[in-house]
């Protein structure tokens, strides 16, 4: 975190100034005052400065930058990184020229990348933020083709009279399937297994 | 490689002073040994070894261009 420690006539002098050294508004600046100001006689003798420490407030996102700047430059991985962030949540989509590389068989590296990233910035927060990572939408084309995929095992489920296993999948996709037959009036769906092999099961109605 | 996991495990851990990362070559595998204190293994391991399969993973991704194959190894 970047700090200074400023002095100033008074303590509003003394966070202007750090202010400005750190090149930041000042409500994003967290205040530890380290010499309460004292007033001299008639102003002039033998007055005392305040004397504060000045941070900057790294928000969430600002983290998650810093952490996958970091990430990916060490994974010698030329990306770049967008952040919205919200009361709850950090969403993040990242672009650039090898962006399989990133995505990885069904989307393992992209998984591992955001699991850690959601571990490495959530862990000193009182405020538990849900981390999301994509890049080139590749997490919602995959909703589309599971959604694809449930539909047609929910019509073979009908036409065979014979339950269908899936492969094993991580919650979110799970969600998916499940949510994509819960009206279907032929089929229901519940898991199987434990994580992290737990899988979808299609069965008759 | 090495400053890849070592970056990883200082992220995750609450001592990182303890962080230790080593590269052992070998004749067609590089093995990256990591070592943190023992009140971090699980910070690294994971529930069912969740952050280790993770962390492999990444490096799977960033060796591809490696001749050699690449191993994580918490010890």
């Amino acid at each position: 975190m970047k700090s200074v420690i400023t002095t100033g006539k008074t303590l509003e002098d003394a966070i202007l100034t750090a202010a400005i050294q750190l090149a930041v508004q000042r409500d994003k600046l967290e205040i530890e005052v380290l010499e309460e100001p004292v007033k001299g006689i008639l102003g002039i003798f033998g007055g005392k400065d305040a004397k504060i420490k000045a941070s900057v407030m790294q928000s969430t996102g600002d983290l998650v930058k810093e952490f996958l700047t970091e990430l990916f430059e060490k994974m010698k991985l030329e990306a770049k990184i967008d952040i919205t962030e919200t009361e709850d949540a950090v969403a993040v989509n990242v672009s650039g020229p090898r962006m399989g590389i990133l995505i990885g068989h069904r989307g393992e590296t992209l998984d591992a990348v955001q699991y850690l990233t959601s571990l490495a910035v959530n862990k000193n927060t009182d405020k538990y933020k849900r981390i999301t990572i994509d890049t080139e939408n590749y997490r919602c084309k995959r909703e589309e083709t599971l959604t694809k995929l449930a539909k047609r095992l929910a019509h073979k489920v009908y036409k065979t009279k014979r339950k269908i296993v899936l492969e094993p999948m991580n919650p979110f996709e799970r969600r998916v399937i499940h949510s994509a037959l819960q009206k279907d009036p032929h089929v229901v769906t519940h898991s199987e297994g434990n994580e992290p092999y737990r899988k979808v099961v299609i069965t008759l109605k | 490689m090495v400053e890849l996991v070592d970056f990883i495990a200082r992220a995750l851990v609450d001592d990182p002073d303890q962080v230790d990362v080593k590269r052992v070559e070998g004749d067609d595998i590089i093995t990256i040994e990591l070592r943190v204190s023992p009140d971090d293994m699980g910070k690294v391991i994971g529930k069912q070894g969740r952050i280790a399969k993770a962390i492999r993973s990444i490096v799977k991704a960033a060796s591809l261009k490696e001749k050699k194959k690449v191993t994580v190894e918490i010890i």
